[in-house]
Parts: structure tokens; C-alpha cells; sequence
């Protein structure tokens, strides 16, 4: 007998005294949990969006659409960046206005060429106001979840308010689970030590996050 | 299990000698409390507590209940999505497939994520015995295999080493491993993360193979959830050319949206937090993005066994979030490695004896390590009701009975004037003899406190014929913790 007919065997088995149950899933459980912590306008979810993610050492900023450009050189600027790494498919006009050398993410570019890079600068997917989350699918306008994990230094632009959701559950409704999603609530972190939080042990020590309109 | 820590006395001589060690103690004390008011904190935030608890509990026990249907269906999503799924009945079984497959890439060194159940199976140790180094790349995870040592907490492994220790066995031991320590290095926790870091990313960035486990397996979409904080698990995650997840057949959840729930009631109950820094999820592999290879291992290791206990089953609904252990007087006095395996405090108390068997020493006596007072089932996100498992397994012990191992029914013998009991006796002297762990209430008995019981049940029994049980608590163990606690945990 295979392991398989073998756990399987042994899981019929140790259900013996279960009764028979044909409900379908979705009427076999309560949701009477909330999809939404508390009323908000649009402009307050925004705001606890930021509020949040600050909350979590992320480091936000807030500029209309025009002036994308002009933010983002300037924040690649106090960097000292000597590298930017670059989604295929980003808006060209982000980094119109900087003279930082870009680096595509190559399909046959090792790791250890993706360390050498500075910065990393993406869009995302949808953003969670209550936690204070990023969650990127790995979109043209992303890449892929390498190019935002070995740079040290991550710019994540959001639109609000259309990429904005108020909670996980309104979150994980927009998104696909086919793709590959990484979900980003600051930077990286331990309190591995005596609890003590620091901030950056494998992942970007700077996250960066835009909210444009 | 694995035989990693046979050998291990039982629990009373263990909790024991962990008593009186001074450093360990204030170390321990000093995390639980503080993870144990950020908790309460993060908690609050929420105001539909209750009823995501409620749902998480009941997702998990539907899902049991159909367990086999959802297996199957996971598998087939998995394969749908280019992954391959292996079956294991046992730790020895998985080991011999982990090992196979990496051999397979050619590879002699893998990083590794985080995860329960490759420690609960010794797969670093079964690697090793086939010339493959893997190495731990959590931080926490490091310094236990850095120090050498076992970890003694769910989520923070090294909670019973300060900064000073860590310091140590990184200055001694990382040039054994790759890049060693940097010169001069202090105990701040920056400069040590550091450290980390550095040593770290050399193995990661030259990485061909990453082993995982993982907190939740979808069977609709087939899609795997790692939750984490320092981007260790994105990396071993996302690096490597094969990925290998062992993962327990208990955690599957029925559909994507069940997510909702866990994502929300998991790092507010482990870290404290509204959401941990990283979630990764993947569903089999995608195109030039991430290990082209992955291979999904499906553990039983006595699962199935617990399964068959209509009680005990419920041990199964956790999802290791480890807030029991941080609200347990008994785990804040003995420490992690008094429970002689990977999953230490109640839900270890609970979880061991039911995967392993009761037939050692330290299984045997490990459903006595509680003062029974209940605040484990009151933090628990899924609601376990840990005290009445514990209960149950005392009974088994103490009185024998029909228990399923290894898929089979056995009648187990009542442990008479037998290893069992005596540990089992000295447990339960330990716990009265220490009567802060005792005066947090009797949950058990304040739940029949109408029928007055004076005594305990199983062994306990003889222990309580000649002795009243203390009286019980008439305010409920919530306002009494606030009363006598709330003070002091508040920082
Ligand atoms: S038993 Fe409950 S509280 Fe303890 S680790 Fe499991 S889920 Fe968390």
C-alpha cells in the first residue's frame, strides 16, 4: 500500500464517529466576523493607511501624480543610490527625472548581481489600511519577488485611493491567488533578540512608501 | 517523532533543574511578559475578537472532518499548478524523501525556513547523516543551531538566551559555519542582527535548494502561506532553484478566503502585531519567477492517531501561534526544553503525548505539566480547549484505554505504580508546591463549581484524597489576572 491510500486509510478511519455531513462549504460556516473595522471615508482610510505604515517604520510620502518624478529622484538623491533596479513594465515617467543607472531585471541575472543594486523601485497590487500592508502580485509593473527582496532600499508607489482596501478580507478579495504575492507591513524585522525590534535583517532595512493621487 | 530528544528526562526533573537556573528564568520572564501584554494590546484593536476566533475554530474543525476529501483536493490543485506532492506516514519516511530529492539536484547544502515540522521529524540531523549541511536561516533559529542547543519556544526558539550569549556563540562559532562574526562585535541587537545578516546572505545568495514548512496550505487553489518577519523565509523562498515544503496534513484550510481570518488572528496572537512584516504565498510554480521545482511533502507522523481521539483531535485546529505559552505559569517557571520536544508549553503539553504516544517517560507525564488555570484556552485563537485535553490525557494514562497508534486500535494499561504515575505524582507536587502557578485559578474546577469537587481526577486522585483541593476562585481567571497581573505586565 502507498503512504497516500495509507494516511488517507488511517483519516477515514479515525473520522468513524463523525456523522455525515454533505453541507457545502460555504454553508457550513458563520462568517460573523466583520469585513471592516469602523466607518471611514475615503480620505480617513487613506490617512490610517499612512498612519500605519509609519506605525511600522515604513517611511511615507505623499505627492500628486505630476510630481512622481521629481519625488522619487529626489529620494534615490539622499540615498547616494548607485543603482536602481527596474520592473519591465514601470511607468517611464517615474524615473524620467533621475540620472541614477538603471538595472533591468534580467532573466538569466544571478542573485549576487541583484546585491550589488542600491535601490529597487515598484508599484503594487493593493494596499490594506487597517494593517498597514503592501501586497505586490508580481505585475509588469512589480517583477518578480527576487528584485524586491536582495536591495536594501525599496520605493513602493501607491495610487490611492483606488488601491486602497480597509482591511485583509476586502484584500484578499482583489487578489489572485495564482499568482505569487508577497505582503510587505514595513521593513524587515527581528525582536529575536530580548524582543528588542530591529528593523532590516534580510529584506530592505528602508522601505519607502508613496501614496500618489 | 524523532528521536531528537530521547533521552530527555521527564517533565517534574526537567521543570525542575530549569527552576533553578537564574538566568534562564529572568530571560524567560522577561519575553513572556512582555509578548504577553503586547498581545492583549494588539487584541483589543479588534473589536470582532470573538467572532473571528469563533470562525477560525470552525473552519479548522470542518476541515478535519473532511479531512481526507481536502487532502485529495489540495493534491490535485498542487499538481494543477506544477508542483509535485509527496506522501509520508512517518518522520522517517519524510526524511528519506527530503533527502532524496535534494540528492536528486545534486546539491549538498540547503537554507531552510523556519518550521516545526521539519524539527519535529530531525530532518536537519537526517540530512546530515546523508552528507547534506542545511542551514537555519531564522535568526532566532541560528543562534540554537549556532549555540548547539534546542529551541524552547515556538515562535522566538532562543527566548532563553540574552543579548550577552548570543554575542558569544556568534564571535565562537560563525567562521565554523561561513563568514565569521565581524571583529569587536558587541551584544547591541543591531550590531548582532547584523552580523546575522552578513553571515547569512553568503549562504542565501549561492542557495540552490530551500526547505520550508508552512502555516496554511489552501486546497481550493493549491496555494502554500508562509508568514515571517525578517525576509529570511522570502529569501529561501524565492531563491532557490527546487523548493521543498514539509508540511502536516492538518494545515490545510478549504478556500482562499479562510485566509481572512488566520491573517488576522495569527501575528496579532504570535507577534503582536497588526500584521507581520512578511506573507509569502505560491501556488505551485510560476514561470521565471521563484524555484521552477516544487515538491509538497505531506506529513502524518501521528497525526492521524491524534485524529482518532474524539478529545484530543482538537489539537489539530493549532496554528502555533504560541500565545499559550506566554500566559503559562508553569512554561514561565520550567522553560521550553523541560517539554522534551519541538512544541513546548500547553500546546506541547498536549500535542506531544498525542503524536508520539504516551509510552515514555516524559510523554507520560507531560499532560501533568499545568496547574490546569485555563488562561492557554483563553488566548488560543482557534479555541482549544487545552485543559480538557489535558484532562483526558491524564485519564488515558492513569486509567488505560482505546487509543490508535500507528493507525492501529491498541488498549492502552493503566500505568499502576508505574514510571507514568510517579512522574505524574511528582508533577503535580511540583505544580502545589509552587503555588503561584496554582492560585491562577482551576479553570477545570470553576467550570463545575457547582458540583463542588474535591477531587482531582486521575492519578491526581490519590494525591487529593487526603488533601481539600483549594478553594475556587469565585471571580472568573480573566478579572482576576487583570487584578493581580494587569499592574505588572503593563511596561
Ligand atoms: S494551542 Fe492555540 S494558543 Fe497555543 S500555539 Fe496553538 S493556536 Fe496558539
Amino acid at each position: 500500500m502507498s503512504s497516500r491510500e495509507r494516511i488517507l486509510g488511517r483519516v477515514r478511519r479515525a473520522l468513524a464517529d463523525v456523522p455525515r455531513d454533505d453541507t457545502p462549504y460555504e454553508q457550513a460556516l458563520e462568517r460573523r466576523y466583520l469585513t471592516e473595522h469602523g466607518e471611514r471615508s475615503v480620505e480617513q482610510r487613506v490617512d490610517l493607511l499612512a498612519e500605519n505604515l509609519a506605525d511600522y517604520r515604513a517611511v511615507v510620502h505623499r505627492c500628486p501624480e505630476g510630481e512622481l518624478g521629481t519625488v522619487i529622484s529626489g529620494l534615490l538623491a539622499e540615498r547616494n543610490s548607485a543603482s536602481v533596479l527596474v520592473p519591465p513594465g514601470l511607468d517611464e515617467a517615474w524615473l524620467a527625472a533621475t540620472e541614477v543607472p538603471r538595472v533591468t531585471d534580467r532573466a538569466d541575472s544571478t542573485p549576487h548581481d541583484l546585491d550589488r543594486v542600491t535601490s529597487v523601485v515598484t508599484a503594487c497590487a493593493v494596499a490594506i489600511a487597517e494593517t498597514g500592508t503592501i501586497v505586490l502580485d508580481g505585475g509588469p509593473d512589480q517583477g518578480r519577488r527576487r528584485i524586491t527582496l536582495v536591495p536594501d532600499h525599496h520605493i513602493c508607489v501607491v495610487r490611492v485611493p483606488d488601491q486602497v482596501v480597509a482591511s485583509v478580507p476586502q484584500a484578499l478579495e482583489r487578489l489572485d491567488p495564482a499568482r505569487p504575492l508577497t505582503w510587505i507591513s514595513g521593513p524587515s524585522a527581528t525582536s529575536d533578540i530580548e524582543l528588542d525590534r530591529v528593523e532590516g535583517v534580510h529584506g530592505p532595512r528602508t522601505l519607502e512608501v508613496i501614496l500618489v493621487t | 517523532m524523532s528521536g531528537t530528544f530521547v533521552g530527555m528526562p521527564a517533565f517534574p526533573v526537567a521543570a525542575h533543574e530549569a527552576v533553578n537556573n537564574q538566568t534562564l528564568r529572568g530571560n524567560l520572564r522577561h519575553a513572556t511578559h512582555t509578548i504577553r501584554a503586547k498581545r492583549a494590546k494588539a487584541v483589543a484593536e479588534v473589536s470582532d475578537w470573538a467572532e473571528l476566533r469563533e470562525a477560525g475554530k470552525e473552519t479548522k474543525d470542518h476541515t478535519l472532518r473532511h479531512l481526507d476529501r481536502y487532502l485529495v483536493q489540495l493534491e490535485e490543485s498542487v499538481v494543477a499548478a506544477g508542483g509535485t506532492v509527496h506522501w509520508a506516514a512517518d518522520a522517517d519516511e519524510a526524511n528519506r524523501i527530503v533527502a532524496d530529492l535534494v540528492k536528486a539536484t545534486g546539491e549538498s547544502e540547503v537554507v531552510k525556513v523556519k518550521s516545526m515540522a521539519t524539527q519535529e521529524i530531525g530532518l536537519n540531523e537526517a540530512l546530515e547523516a546523508e552528507g547534506i549541511h542545511a542551514y537555519e536561516t531564522d535568526l532566532a533559529e541560528l543562534i540554537v543551531q549556532l549555540g548547539k542547543d534546542r529551541p524552547s519556544h515556538i515562535l522566538v526558539p532562543a527566548i532563553h538566551r540574552n543579548r550577552g550569549e548570543i554575542r558569544e556563540i556568534f564571535a565562537r562559532e560563525m567562521s565554523e559555519w561561513g563568514r565569521p562574526a565581524p571583529e569587536g562585535l558587541t551584544d547591541s541587537p543591531a550590531e548582532l542582527a547584523e552580523a546575522a545578516r552578513l553571515h547569512l546572505r553568503e549562504k542565501f545568495l549561492r542557495a540552490k535548494v530551500g526547505i520550508s514548512g508552512a502555516n496554511f496550505m489552501v486546497a481550493e487553489t493549491g496555494t502554500l502561506v508562509v508568514v515571517e518577519s525578517e525576509g529570511n523565509g522570502r529569501m529561501c523562498l524565492t531563491l532557490p532553484e527546487t523548493l521543498i515544503s514539509v508540511v502536516g496534513i492538518e494545515k490545510i484550510v478549504p478556500t482562499w478566503r479562510d485566509l481572512e481570518v488566520y491573517l488576522q488572528t495569527l501575528p496579532r496572537s504570535s507577534t503582536a502585531e497588526r500584521m507581520n512584516p512578511y506573507t509569502s504565498t505560491w501556488t505551485g510554480t510560476t514561470d521565471g519567477d521563484g524555484p521552477q521545482n516544487f515538491h509538497l511533502v505531506l506529513l502524518d507522523n501521528g497525526r492521524t492517531d491524534t485524529l482518532a481521539d474524539e478529545v484530543g483531535r482538537q489539537a489539530l485546529r493549532c496554528i502555533r501561534c504560541s500565545a499559550c505559552l506566554n500566559v503559562c505559569p508553569v512554561y514561565e517557571r520550567a522553560g521550553g526544553h523541560a517539554y522534551g520536544s519541538v512544541y513546548p508549553g500547553p500546546i506541547g503539553a498536549i500535542l506531544s503525548p498525542q503524536l508520539r504516544g504516551t509510552q515514555s517517560e516524559i510523554d507520560a507525564s507531560l499532560p501533568y505539566a499545568s496547574s490546569l488555570c485555563g488562561a492557554c484556552y483563553e488566548v488560543c485563537p482557534v479555541a482549544i480547549d487545552i485543559p480538557e485535553v489535558l484532562v483526558h490525557l491524564r485519564e488515558r494514562i492513569a486509567q488505560g484505554g482505546p487509543v490508535t497508534r500507528d493507525g492501529s486500535k491498541v488498549v492502552l494499561q493503566p500505568a499502576k505504580g508505574h514510571a507514568a504515575e510517579r512522574a505524574a505524582m511528582r508533577a503535580a507536587r511540583w505544580a502545589f508546591s509552587h503555588p503561584g502557578a496554582l492560585r491562577t485559578g482551576q479553570r477545570l474546577a470553576s467550570r463545575t463549581r457547582r458540583f463542588h469537587p474535591r477531587t482531582l481526577p486521575g492519578p491526581g486522585k490519590a494525591w487529593s484524597d487526603t488533601r481539600d483541593l483549594p478553594a475556587v476562585p469565585a471571580e472568573p481567571f480573566r478579572d482576576w489576572w487583570q487584578r493581580t497581573h494587569g499592574g505588572k505586565d503593563a511596561k
